[in-house]
């Protein structure tokens, strides 16, 4: 039977780009809401908090959406992937939704009295859970680039704590690092005045700290897993993604002394978006490698929905993108420029 | 406790908890989209108050919803690994849908309609209160279908055998309008605009009754009302069709919902009534062959009962089922009686005369929650011991790398966490009704901000 494809390109791996892109998406949008709110407790005054807070206000409910949607679409495209990858990591996944609780609640809930125990809890609750969910995040990138013990059904039958281990932790660091980066840039473009000044300051620990950080992390893989890097050996072209990646990296410092943050913005975005690339080439064909035997691996083919399904999933898509696209830009050209507070602010 | 009953009793926690929010989100959304047109409308600038006022009470109850949603999402794949690759061909386009269309567009909309109000224009600013609104009928109808399909399966085959069975599709457009996906839809929507309907009657009537905000309240009071009949008149035909459609698709399930045992007899229909599982008997004021009538208008026809299905294909809690049914079917009825008394009393012109009607609908806005509480856990409960009906049960339909311990403690958090989000909740919804609608100073706050602006500079 052949396969149906796009421009060449078969309707399984067309949909692991567009989980990738939408996941890509997901950490460029909710990775400056994220890592804003890991700022959150190193700014001490009141009314900086308030601006930092709804410097993200009218936008972080929009980016959590992309979570649901990368969520929905690798529940639609690879359901072996999805009901693996959520059962054997049922505690860190459990622990992301109850900071994600967490983290909403304390965004709606701040400012709704004023007294300062309130608010401080708040802050404190607000602060450790967005920086709780940037580590999560990357603690399991961490496992899935690892891989894990799978069965011939594709069912994990290792040990609940594996999902702790150093390369996890360290790709949960980085992932921490790199959020807070791109959210010190964000909050630079949003704020003037003290709190502008003190982000700026801020952010070149945020960069220093990431650099190393991802040095250590890129070491670690080629020593430790060099599964990963067969595909560059495969087709040394692609090594243009990780010298672009490095590239992008270190005209962030460079645009961020010459004090142009939007520009910053758009290269930390556009790490994100490489460093997503990198990964999808690490992986691809493979999603999740079975430790125990590689043939039990979960991969793009075998994990696929039907062709059917994922050819309506792929119209729904293109019709989808530009609406999403068009009031997305729409929501973010009402709230441009530099935080306001008036009577509708958190 | 296993696996098994603990992912149960997790799932329905969650997802009853979350299902006290989306109802309010869904009606009050109608209710703004009403009030704040006829603002356009009328430029009446009491509507405009009006529609900011439960605006913000909309922000509340979707706020949770939301969060409560992604667990939703999330625990399909945790808990319920196997039926995850079971349906995943078939449910996952439903969630992509519901996820690409209906989420994006109530959440992108929502940032304007919560803080754009001083940012665009009032048509503008309508518009996007009609997006969300229609963003959270939409994520109604997908997930809404994905249930329907598990609860009625069409278009759709079998591949592969034993635990590489999976449910393929075949027709998308029979898969969306399976048997029964038109008839819930229109019921948990009716039922959603009464969850709004009811809350917004009764917020008013205690204004009312506290002789506080009185014009405001005598007129969303009307606007409230006018949802509330049509939408509980509506309500019955909708659920009737529902049982006919059960009746016809999930025998099994009917009987249960009427505690109808004889394999091939007429039934009768209870007002009242207690199932006694081990005799197979209801005690009950009852209507004999009353619900042979209801379905085949013939006091005599015969029903399939349960005892013409295996104990081990009967749903296992039948007093259960047949009491959340009824409890709902006891409300739909009373909902109606009030809303059209009230209705009445309104074209006499004496709606707001009598104390103990307003106080009766301060307290009904627990009348519409229940029911639909009591609604789910019928059609679930009754659905049982299948989670694809006929077709996967629930008990092979487990994540297999879980341990009861790691469900007992997700349980034991989603509870603390659940049980201070309700209380947040119930705080600071009535910390915003005391509070109320800023009636007294209907004026533009526009210079504000640049009084804002202006102290952060000079800080
Ligand atoms: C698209 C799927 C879907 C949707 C929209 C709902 N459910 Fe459901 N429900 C399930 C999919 C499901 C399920 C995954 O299939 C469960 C888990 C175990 C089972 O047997 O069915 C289930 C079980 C389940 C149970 C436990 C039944 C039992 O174990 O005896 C209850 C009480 C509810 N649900 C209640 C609800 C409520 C209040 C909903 C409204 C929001 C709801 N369900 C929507
Ligand atoms: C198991 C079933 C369900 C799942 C998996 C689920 C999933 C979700 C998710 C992921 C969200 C958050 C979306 C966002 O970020 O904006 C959400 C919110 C929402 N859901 Fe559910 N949901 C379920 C049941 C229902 C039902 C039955 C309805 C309607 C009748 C519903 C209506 C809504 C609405 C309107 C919202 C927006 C928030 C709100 O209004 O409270 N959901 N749901
Ligand atoms: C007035 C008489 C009513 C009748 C005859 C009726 C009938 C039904 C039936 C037969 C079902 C099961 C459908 C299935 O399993 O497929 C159902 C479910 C449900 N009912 Fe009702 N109902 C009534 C009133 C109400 C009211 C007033 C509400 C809420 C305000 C409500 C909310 C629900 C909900 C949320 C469900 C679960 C979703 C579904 O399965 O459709 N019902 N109803």
């Amino acid at each position: 039977m052949a396969m149906a494809t796009f421009l060449g390109i078969d309707y399984p791996t067309l949909w692991f780009l567009v989980v990738g892109g939408v996941l890509s998406g997901y950490a460029i949008l909710d990775g400056f809401d994220l890592g804003a709110g890991a700022w959150h407790l190193f700014l001490k005054k009141e009314q900086s908090r308030r601006i930092a807070l709804n410097a993200i206000g009218p936008v972080w409910d929009g980016n959590e959406v992309w979570l649901v949607i990368g969520g929905g679409a690798l529940f639609a495209g690879f359901p072996i992937m999805y009901a693996t990858l959520f059962s054997a990591m049922y505690i860190p996944f459990m622990l992301f939704l109850a900071f994600l609780i967490l983290r909403a609640v304390s965004i709606e809930f701040r400012s709704k009295e004023p007294m300062l125990w309130w608010r401080q809890m708040w802050d404190v609750l607000y602060s450790v859970s967005s920086g709780l969910l940037a580590f999560l995040l990357g603690v399991v990138l961490g496992n899935v680039l690892q891989g894990m013990p799978l069965d011939q059904d594709y069912e994990f039958v290792g040990n609940w704590l594996m999902f702790l281990n150093p390369y996890a932790l360290l790709t949960g660091a980085t992932s921490l690092a790199l959020f807070m980066m791109h959210g010190a840039i964000y909050l630079i473009m949003k704020t003037e005045g003290r709190l502008y000044v003190k982000m700026t300051i801020l952010l070149k620990r945020a960069i220093i700290a990431f650099v190393v950080l991802f040095s250590l992390v890129s070491l670690y893989t080629l020593i430790y897993i060099p599964h990963l890097s067969d595909d560059f050996k495969a087709h040394p072209a692609l090594f243009i993604v990780p010298v672009l990646a490095f590239l992008a990296i270190a005209n962030i410092p460079r645009l961020a002394s010459k004090r142009k943050y939007k520009f910053a913005f758009f290269f930390s975005s556009l790490t994100v978006s490489l460093l997503f690339m990198l990964v999808a080439i690490e992986l691809y064909p493979v999603l999740l490698l079975s430790t125990l035997d590689p043939a039990n691996s979960i991969t793009v083919h075998n994990s696929a929905s039907s062709e059917k399904s994922l050819g309506i999933m792929l119209l729904f898509a293109a019709i989808g993108t530009p609406l999403v696209l068009s009031y997305t830009f729409f929501v973010y050209k009402t709230f441009w420029g530099k935080v306001m507070l008036d009577e509708t602010s958190y | 406790m296993d696996v098994e009953i603990l992912s149960r009793i997790q799932f329905a926690f969650t997802v009853a908890f979350h299902y006290i929010y989306p109802p309010l989100s869904i009606g009050l959304g109608l209710l703004m989209v009403i009030m704040e047109g006829t603002y356009l409308r009328t430029k009446d600038p009491i509507y405009h108050t009006m529609a900011r006022f439960w605006t913000k009470i909309f922000a509340l109850t979707f706020g949770i919803g939301v969060a409560t949603g992604i667990v939703m999402e999330f625990e399909f794949g945790t808990n319920w690994a196997t039926y995850s690759r079971y349906v995943g061909d078939i449910f996952g386009s439903a969630l992509a849908a519901e996820g690409i269309f209906a989420f994006a567009l109530e959440s992108g909309f929502l940032g304007i309609l919560l803080f754009g109000w001083n940012r665009v224009s009032p048509l503008v600013h309508f518009i996007s209160t009609v997006g969300v609104f229609l963003g959270s009928m939409f994520s109604a109808v997908w997930i809404v279908i994905a249930n329907s399909w598990q609860q009625t399966p069409a278009g759709y085959h079998i591949v592969g055998e034993g635990v590489e069975a999976r449910a393929e599709i075949t027709d998308f457009w029979a898969m969306v309008f399976n048997p029964s996906s038109v008839d819930r839809l229109t019921h948990v929507w009716i039922g959603a605009f009464l969850a709004g309907a009811f809350l917004v009657l009764s917020v008013h009537a205690y204004y009312l009754l506290r002789d506080r905000h009185v014009e405001i309240s005598r007129r969303a009071f009307k606007i409230a009302l006018g949802v509330a009949i049509v939408a509980s008149l509506s309500q019955l035909l909708t659920g009737h069709s529902s049982a006919e459609g059960v009746a016809e698709n999930q025998p099994a399930k009917l009987a249960a919902l009427e505690g109808h045992y004889e394999a091939d007899g007429a039934a009768d229909m209870y007002i009242l009534g207690w199932v006694d599982q081990e005799k197979e008997e209801v005690t009950g004021i009852k209507v004999p062959g009353g619900l042979s009538f209801l379905l085949h208008q013939d006091f005599e026809a015969p029903v399939t009962g349960l005892d013409a299905f295996a104990p081990e294909d009967r749903p296992s809690q039948v007093n259960a089922v047949f009491q959340f049914y009824h409890l709902m079917v006891a409300i739909g009825m009373f909902l109606i009686v009030l809303s059209l008394y009230a209705g009445f009393l309104w074209w006499r012109g004496r709606l707001f005369q009598q104390r103990w009607l307003l106080w009766t609908f301060v307290f009904a806005v627990i009348l519409p929650q229940l029911a639909n509480q009591f609604g789910w856990f019928a059609a679930e409960m009754g659905r049982q011991p299948w989670v694809v009906y006929g077709l996967l049960r629930t008990s092979d339909a487990l994540s297999k790398a879980v341990t009861a311990n790691q469900v007992l403690f997700s349980l034991i958090m989603f509870t603390i966490i659940y049980s201070i989000l309700f209380a947040l909740f119930i705080y600071l919804l009535t910390k915003k009704i005391k509070h109320g609608p800023d009636d007294a100073e209907l004026i533009d706050k526009r210079p504000r901000q640049k009084e804002m602006i202006d102290i952060l500079k000079t800080q």
